[in-house]
This record gives structure tokens, C-alpha cells and sequence, in this order.
């Protein structure tokens, strides 16, 4: 058997050797902390005289995301990364993208705000990413990693689900999972897709019209209101869609335990600890792991919290998918909150106490 | 078994370089590591930390609340860090300009003088390797096999040259331990 | 039944095939038709019809994807030399064009035409300027001259409250990145002739990976200058010309 490749890197490396091990066709992107090794590490490992993949530093975050929807929408698999400021300057470009149906993937290493912030780990951009963003109604596929394997393995999965719905992806990560070394094993070097291959996958992009089809237009544009309403009823659909087929999430130690602790990406990893110092004071916590923040694994979350004590909700902001939580749980499980602001990344022990005395003291 | 080890001192120590090559090395012996850095301005001149843990098994966290062992090589790391190591846990310090020694029983602490030795050495940047050998010599979390192997593993070519000298600089941090 | 304007003996001037019969919501008198026609021809004489890959503003040529029957992105405002900058660095073979108006390229977009001109994008923009924003009612451009009216500058533009109008191409025309940069009219058929071959040239630029090229239209707005086409055509030649003065100002493509 072939011995797996193992190497030791932080999680913003990961996500650039992923990219070109997916076969991507383009990176745009301006550098910010905490994220800048994914731009650094594609110019390093020059890409474009390999795969041919194409690597380019924009003029602002608003430019990577336009050149990301030329990209998207001329049928190439191309992928752009910022943190929280540069991620909301992206908005504009996020939501033209999810109305003219492109897509492509976005990669959010958050740090704290409001504003300039802080450039340390915050996960307060849950809200941002989960309800679209920016104008208009619409939903972007979002990833949660929550280790360096998982920055490497959302890339191909994030490209994958894009191109499946012809939506945007997101893989909002952290300044944890972003600047933190651990192993990984990168997926195997994929073949870029040919010309042929993406006119086969892609009829509606913007390749070049030939004379067998009509001219293909991307635009989200449509002055019509009884179209423009016909559009978004599609749009509409298409999550449905999504939500009904693409949840994930991971649950551990959930069916014994008395209470569960919901927590996404680095939050996760720090509240899985937290799940071993309760157990060792006879505290029986279980750990729910949303994975896709949306679609949020509704229903499997109310399956493993029928029965329980309560659910504390363990974020690095003030409270913003405990929201989901509560929706998914109805009211019929005590449900709190704890998080730590300003880029604070809470410990393990911070969780425990919050678990003891917003939920256990007050039975 | 699994090692929860913060090391922190000045930017430019050495500090994230040292965890790597721990990291690294762990790696290479078949564990599970996490190499977290306190990141920011703080690697230019400020205070640096690095949460290094070396395992047989998963590792949940890679944030701790507590910690085996903790290297501390300036005063405010000294104050920082020593009320978080665990009851029976291990402190290794260098002694060059802390003014506050460390009070605690329940721990055990070592005081190195690895600043000296590497003036001694004529290599300043060295000190880091020197502390990391009077690490292992505590606590053998890696062997100096392994370590070398790293190494060589994670330093550009054309620093290869520069291994010898650097694990002479572990042999001599191992010394420093009684 | 036989209609002898189009029997081919008699043909003097046809449409051009890529334009379709779709009619343009463009003010009677508006320079942005001859433009589109010019674009078309020039991509069918190029033999590129297959390869064009054009990028539509937002402003009055939003929609002239409508119109030319090539692959079009719509972009958002200001953006399109970004989105052409991520089509042609992907897809190097085709022919990648942006077509603006003086809002969105001068205006909201500088710093996307600057920077993709500047880093010698093998793309060609074409830039109309009729100094105001005819597509939101006739505001002010940073094209629009000192003096000139607008619905923002009802007294007309000064610069104390205004600044002054901006000369992008001469702008353009310093960069490394460019090889071509022209301004011309279409208000006079010898005019369009300069204009069309000044299109040429970029598109032809672009294809050779010579640098980033630049074609600004000096154009009217007779609805927004609250003229008639020909009293518009004769206040541009009169006024924005003097600003805005006609010729190459840069071309170091040998083509």
C-alpha cells in the first residue's frame, strides 16, 4: 500500500496546496491578517508553471471578487480568500454572484470586529455569512472547518457543491484554524478540467458563443418585477434543494449525554476538550458539530437534543448561531449562550463554568 | 501519552521556530501535534507564544486552559504563564533578567541559563536550540534522532550546513539540566 | 412580394450580422448605437465572432448584451475591467472587451481601470464619454465640464464644490501597462471611420498580448444635455473637444 503523505502545515497553507491539488483554475486575492500564507504560499508554489493555474494579487478585496465572478462566469473553478473586512468588501460581489447563479468559492479566515477589529480569532461573521450578506435574498453554501485537514478537504468540497448548484461557497474558517500547524494529508493532484470538459459541464458559461447556440449572458440584472419574482422563485427552489440534500454536521458523545454543547470550527475543537473536563466531573456533554452552517443541520439537531438537559451554545461572538440552535429546538430545551469577543478565544475550562452555571445551577 | 507545552518569550528568540521543529519532530515519530502561535504585531519585538502539543492520540483543543509544561524565557511570560501549569507540572526558565523568580511547591522548575550559554557559544541564534535540548532532556517528547531528522527535514538545503552546530547546541542544552 | 431595397443589387449598406434585431432602448441621437455597430464589425471582420467575450457596464449600457449577439458578463458597477481581468487571465485566447460609460469606468470603477491597465491586461475597454449620467436622470459625471449643467450641479459645475472633470485616458496614456490609448468621436461619418479603426486596433492589440488598450468615444447625450441630436452633436464638437481633444495618445503597437 502507498504510504500517505503526511505533512505539518498551518490551515491557510493547506487551503492554497488544496487548491491546486482540485484542479482550480484561478486564485484572486489581496492580502490581510490572518489569511496572507494562502496568497504567499501560491506565489511560492507557482502554480501557473505546473497545473497552469492562474494566481493573481487584486487591487482590493472588490476587485478579487469581480475577477472571481469573470472567472465563475466564464465556466473556470477559481477561488478567492480574505478575513472579516475584506470579506464584507466582497459583498457586493457575493451577491451579484448567487444572482447571476456563478459559482465559485470564497474563503472568510475571520478575525474579530466591528470594523478594522482586531486581527485576532473571532467567529462573528456567522451572521453575515449565513444569511447572505449582502443585497437581496439569497443564501451562500458555507463550510466549517475545524481543523487543517478539513481547511484542505473543504476546497474540493466547496468547488464540488458550488458547481452542483451553481452557487457560491464559502468556507468560513478562523484565525485559529488558519494560523494553527497540524497534519494533513492533501488529496491527490487532479487534472485541471479541459476546454471540452467545461463546455460540457458548464453550457452556460461565457466561453465564446459558437454558431450551434444562443449567445450566453451572465447578469443578474432584470427589470421586469413579474421575471425578476420568477427568478427569485427559482432561487428560492434551488435552496430548498440544497437544504434538504447538502446538511452536515458530526456528533460526538451525544447519545448518553445530559447536555449538549453546539459549537462550529474552532470553537468546536475547543469545546471537544471542554467535553472531556466535564466528563471527568461526571458531567455527561455530548458535542454537536454543525459542519454546513447553511444549510444548519436542523433535523439532525433536533434528534440529538431530544431528551436532554439543555444546550449551550459555544461561539467566539455574542450570540449568533445560537439563533439556529433555538429555531431548530423550538423552545422545548433550555438553550444558552457563551462566547468571548474582541478576538478572545474562550478555553476549555471558560466553557465548562458557562455550562455549569448558565444551565446545570439553574435547574 | 500527551504533552501540553507552551513556550513563550521575546519576539526573535526563537520562540515559533522552536515549537515547529517540536512539532515536526513529534510528526515525524508518528504523533499527533498542534502548533498554535499567539500570531500578530507581537512576533515584531513584543511578547511571542506557542502552544505545542505532542500526543499518541487525537488532540481536541489546540487552545488550553492549563499546561504540562511551560518554557518561559522573559519575565512577563514568567507571570503569565507559571499560575497555568498543572499541579506537578513542569517549568523550565532561562534566568537571564527575571527579577521575580518563580514561587510555586507544586511544581517542578528548572532555572537554565541558556542566554549565557550561547554568549558563551558565540551564537546567539543558537539559545533557542540550547533551551530545546534542556527541554528534551526533561521531558523526552522526541528523540534526538528524531529531532535532527526534522531538522533536516524542515530547513532549506542551504541551511543544512548549519544542523551540526545547532545539535551541538541541543547536547549543550541538555547539559544544562542537573 | 418583392421589396427592391433589399434585393442585393441594390444593397448599399447592410446591418451587421451580430446585431440582432432587438431595438435598443437608446435615446434617438445617442452615440451609444454607432458605437455598438462599430464594436460588432469589428468583431465579425476579426472573424471573432466565436472567441468575443464582452463585459456591460452599469449605466445606459447595461443592456448591450441585448443587442450584440456575443457571450456578455454584466458586472457590477465599475467592476467590468476586474471581471474582464479574470475571463482573459483564464481564457487567454479569446477577446475580452469592456464597454463603460464615464460613471462607471471614471468614477465609481477608477480604481479598477487604473490597476487592470496598469498591470497590461490583455483586454481592450471602450469607454463612452458624454460627460453625465444619462441612465439615472442627468447627473453629474467627473467627466462633466466646468460650467456644464447637471441635475447635481443645477447652476453648473464648479470646482469648489465639484472639482474638476477628469481626464482618465491621458491618465491611462501614462501607464506602462497600456500600448493604445485613442479618443474619438462617432459624430461625423468620417468620425466613425477613425473611431472603428481605433477599435480595431485595440481588439487586434489585445489579441497579440501587446498590453491594455483604451478607446474612449467622446459622445453625446442629448437627453440628458437637454438638446436636440444635432444641436448635441454641435455643443460637443464646441466644448468637450477643447477638454477632451481627439487623436491617438499612445500607441506603441506597430500595428
Amino acid at each position: 500500500m502507498e504510504e500517505k503523505e503526511i505533512k505539518l502545515m498551518k490551515g491557510n497553507e493547506a487551503i492554497a496546496h488544496a487548491a491546486i491539488r482540485c484542479g482550480a483554475d484561478g486564485y484572486f486575492g489581496y492580502p490581510i491578517t490572518p489569511q496572507s500564507e494562502i496568497i504567499e504560499t501560491l506565489a511560492l508554489l507557482k502554480p501557473w508553471e505546473t497545473t497552469g493555474m492562474v494566481v493573481l494579487q487584486a487591487e482590493s478585496e472588490v476587485a478579487s471578487i469581480n475577477m472571481l465572478y469573470g472567472g465563475a462566469g466564464a465556466g473556470k473553478r477559481v477561488l478567492t480568500s480574505s478575513s472579516s473586512p475584506g470579506i464584507a468588501l466582497m459583498q457586493e460581489g457575493i451577491s451579484y454572484m448567487a444572482g447571476a447563479e456563478l459559482p465559485g468559492v470564497i474563503v472568510n479566515v475571520q478575525r474579530g470586529g466591528p470594523g478594522l477589529g482586531t486581527i485576532q480569532p473571532s467567529q462573528s461573521d456567522y451572521n453575515q455569512a449565513t444569511r447572505g450578506g449582502g443585497n437581496g435574498d439569497y443564501n451562500v453554501i458555507v463550510l466549517a472547518p475545524n481543523s487543517v485537514q478539513e481547511m484542505a478537504d473543504f476546497v474540493d468540497l466547496a468547488f464540488t457543491l458550488a458547481f452542483k448548484y451553481r452557487n457560491p461557497a464559502m468556507i468560513l474558517s478562523d484565525g485559529v484554524i488558519g494560523q494553527m500547524m497540524e497534519k494533513v494529508v492533501l488529496p491527490p493532484q487532479k487534472p485541471r478540467r479541459t476546454e471540452a470538459e467545461i463546455l460540457r459541464e458548464c453550457p452556460w458559461a461565457t466561453t465564446g458563443r459558437s454558431k450551434l447556440r444562443a449567445p450566453n449572458i451572465i447578469t443578474s440584472l432584470e427589470l421586469m418585477p413579474e421575471v425578476m419574482e420568477q427568478k427569485n422563485l427559482h432561487l428560492q427552489a434551488k435552496y430548498r434543494q440544497i437544504k434538504a440534500n447538502e446538511t452536515r454536521c458530526e456528533l460526538t458523545k451525544c447519545d448518553d449525554a445530559d447536555y449538549l454543547v453546539v459549537a462550529f470550527g474552532s470553537a468546536a475543537r475547543i469545546a471537544e476538550k471542554s467535553m472531556e473536563v466535564a466528563r471527568a466531573h461526571d458531567i455527561r456533554l455530548g458535542l454537536f458539530r454543525p459542519i454546513t452552517l447553511w444549510p444548519f443541520p436542523e433535523k439532525e439537531l433536533q434528534n440529538a437534543a431530544a431528551g436532554k438537559k439543555g444546550i449551550l451554545v459555544a461561539e467566539i461572538n455574542a450570540g449568533q448561531m445560537v439563533q439556529d440552535v433555538s429555531l431548530a429546538v423550538g423552545g422545548k430545551i433550555p438553550v444558552a449562550h457563551f462566547g468571548r469577543l474582541g478576538g478572545i478565544v474562550p478555553d476549555p475550562e471558560e466553557i465548562v463554568n458557562a455550562l455549569k452555571t448558565k444551565l446545570i445551577d439553574n435547574e | 501519552m500527551k504533552t501540553e507545552i507552551i513556550i513563550a518569550g521575546f519576539g526573535g528568540q526563537g520562540v515559533l521556530s522552536m515549537g515547529k521543529i517540536l512539532a515536526y519532530s513529534g510528526l515525524l515519530e508518528g504523533k499527533e501535534v498542534t502548533w498554535m502561535p499567539a500570531y500578530g504585531p507581537e512576533q515584531r519585538g513584543g511578547t511571542a507564544n506557542v502552544t505545542v502539543i505532542v500526543s499518541d492520540e487525537r488532540i481536541s483543543s489546540p487552545i488550553l486552559s492549563t499546561y504540562d509544561v511551560a518554557i518561559v524565557l522573559n519575565q512577563p511570560s514568567l507571570d503569565k504563564f507559571m499560575p497555568k501549569l498543572k499541579p506537578s507540572g513542569t517549568l523550565i526558565y532561562d534566568g537571564f533578567g527575571i527579577v521575580n523568580p518563580p514561587q510555586r511547591n507544586d511544581i517542578t522548575t528548572y532555572r537554565i541559563d541558556a542566554m549565557d550559554k550561547a554568549a558563551e557559544l558565540k551564537n546567539a541564534k543558537v539559545f533557542n536550540m540550547i533551551v530545546l535540548g534542556a527541554l528534551l532532556k526533561v521531558y523526552p517528547i522526541v528523540s534526538t534522532e528524531g529531532l535532527q531528522k526534522a531538522l533536516y527535514k524542515t530547513l532549506p538545503e542551504r541551511h543544512h550546513k548549519l544542523i551540526p552546530l545547532n545539535m551541538q547546541a541541543v547536547e549543550e542544552g541538555m547539559k544544562l539540566i542537573e | 412580394m418583392n421589396n427592391d431595397i433589399i434585393s442585393p443589387e441594390n444593397l448599399v449598406y447592410a446591418k451587421p450580422e451580430l446585431m440582432n434585431d432587438t431595438p435598443m432602448h437608446y435615446c434617438a441621437g445617442c452615440s451609444h448605437g454607432v458605437v455598438h455597430k462599430l464594436v460588432a464589425e469589428v468583431i465579425a471582420e476579426m472573424g471573432m465572432e466565436e472567441k468575443a467575450i464582452g463585459v456591460s457596464p452599469v449605466g445606459c449600457a447595461v443592456f448591450a448584451y441585448r443587442y450584440i449577439d456575443i457571450d456578455w458578463q454584466e458586472a457590477p458597477h465599475g467592476r467590468a475591467p476586474a471581471l474582464a481581468t479574470g475571463i482573459k487571465r483564464l481564457w487567454p485566447d479569446r477577446l475580452v472587451f469592456t464597454y463603460q460609460g464615464d460613471g462607471d469606468l471614471a468614477c465609481i470603477g477608477t480604481a479598477e481601470t487604473i490597476h487592470s491597465l496598469n498591470r497590461g491586461e490583455h483586454i481592450a475597454i471602450i469607454f463612452i464619454n458624454n460627460a453625465i449620467y444619462g441612465m439615472t436622470g442627468g447627473q453629474m459625471a467627473p467627466t462633466t465640464l466646468l460650467g456644464q449643467k447637471t441635475a447635481t450641479c443645477p447652476f453648473g459645475r464648479v470646482p469648489e464644490l465639484h472639482g474638476y472633470p477628469l481626464n482618465i485616458t491621458e491618465l491611462a496614456a501614462r501607464l506602462e501597462g497600456t500600448c493604445y490609448v485613442s479618443r474619438q468621436s462617432v459624430e461625423t461619418v468620417a468620425a466613425i471611420h477613425k473611431a472603428k479603426k481605433a477599435i480595431r486596433k485595440a481588439f487586434e492589440a489585445s489579441m497579440k498580448g501587446l498590453g491594455s488598450s483604451l478607446v474612449e468615444i467622446v459622445s453625446t447625450c442629448n437627453s440628458g444635455w437637454k438638446l436636440t441630436p444635432v444641436k448635441a452633436n454641435e455643443w460637443m464638437q464646441e466644448h468637450m473637444f477643447e477638454k477632451y481633444p481627439k487623436g491617438d495618445l499612445k500607441d506603441t503597437t506597430s500595428l
